[in-house]
């Protein structure tokens, strides 16, 4: 029988590390967006990537699927990542109206052009 | 040959469409594109919510993030969507800088994941053993104050901390009164100034 190490991959369940790993992937996708890009709706993006990042892992960490023992996080992770999702849509509704009234007064919305409290 | 055990297949699926999705957001250079490929990143990040057991969080995902906060972005890039804004370039030395250490990052955080032997996964006979509970009614229990999850839990130490996220909700909530009106006020601010540009531009007309 050929051994494919495709398979063995998938008849084995996932464990914490791999959710910490995607985890990982958005959280720095979400830092070079935010770091990169000139759009000032690009960094929100950006931003938005970071936070589901660490969603990720408080799911991850509280879940009794991927680890069954007492050092789960349990519910709590759960409790937390909904606190985030909610002051994640506040952040996104104040930096969406500031990034308005930006555009709206400077006829701009790159963010190397903010640079008025340069001094 | 084992057969397939099929959540995991799911979260390969769902973690591939989510990492590639992400890293097209950060590649892509149109704005347009970019939040349509967020949108897909995060919807596939609900389908890992559920995958690890989270099915309130998971729909709560798909509702907040992709059902509100990304429309409210669409509507941003919509709204401040000049031709000379759509595709904005990053120079190429900020590019090098920045991949350089976004690899070393995600290296250290990769290795940091690998480290830990807790954190591998259970064999397959213990995981398919595992009940999986809804957790809408422990969720908003625990939400007003009462943990119906940790009702068993022997240790009276550890049960003095588990008094609940009541306040942590009461502060929320006031959080986002405040945001959505400080939200509304900032958005409307310009037009009442347009007005009074509008009205001193139509006096020095006549």
């Amino acid at each position: 029988m050929i051994h494919l190490p495709l398979a063995h991959l998938l008849s084995e369940p996932v464990g914490v590390s791999h959710y910490v790993m995607v985890g990982a992937v958005l959280f720095t996708c979400g830092v070079l967006c935010m770091a990169t890009k000139r759009n000032a709706l690009g960094v929100l993006m950006g931003i938005e990537l970071v936070l589901n990042g660490a969603n990720l892992n408080f799911i991850a960490f509280g879940s009794h699927v991927l680890r069954n023992d007492a050092n789960s996080l349990g519910l709590d992770g759960q409790l937390i990542s909904m606190f985030v999702i909610v002051l994640a849509a506040a952040e996104a509704a104040v930096a969406l109206a500031i990034a308005l009234n930006y555009y709206n007064n400077h006829d701009s919305i790159d963010v190397d052009r903010a640079d008025e409290l340069l001094g | 040959m084992e057969s397939i055990y099929w959540p995991t297949f799911f979260f390969w699926l769902f973690s591939l469409i989510s990492c590639s999705f992400a890293v097209g957001v950060l590649l892509a250079r149109n704005i347009v594109r970019m939040a349509f490929y967020l949108v897909l990143a995060l919807a596939a990040t609900a389908g890992l919510f559920f995958l690890a057991g989270a099915d309130f969080v998971g729909a709560m995902q798909l509702m907040i993030y992709v059902g509100g906060t990304l429309v409210l972005l669409i509507f941003g890039v919509m709204l401040t969507s000049q031709e000379r804004f759509i595709e904005m370039k990053t120079s190429s030395g900020e590019w090098v800088v920045a991949l350089l250490l976004g690899g070393m990052l995600l290296g250290i955080l990769l290795q940091a994941a690998m480290a830990v032997p807790a954190w591998q996964g259970m064999d397959r006979a213990a995981a398919e053993a595992t009940k999986v509970e809804k957790t809408a009614t422990p969720l908003g229990m625990g939400l007003l104050g009462v943990r119906v999850d940790q009702l068993d839990e022997q240790d009276e130490s550890r049960r003095k901390g588990m008094s609940g996220y009541l306040f942590h909700f009461e502060i929320v909530s006031v959080h986002l009164l405040v945001v959505l009106v400080g939200a509304a006020y900032l958005a409307r601010a310009k037009r009442k100034r347009g007005r009074d540009e509008l009205a001193g531009t139509g006096s020095n007309a006549t």
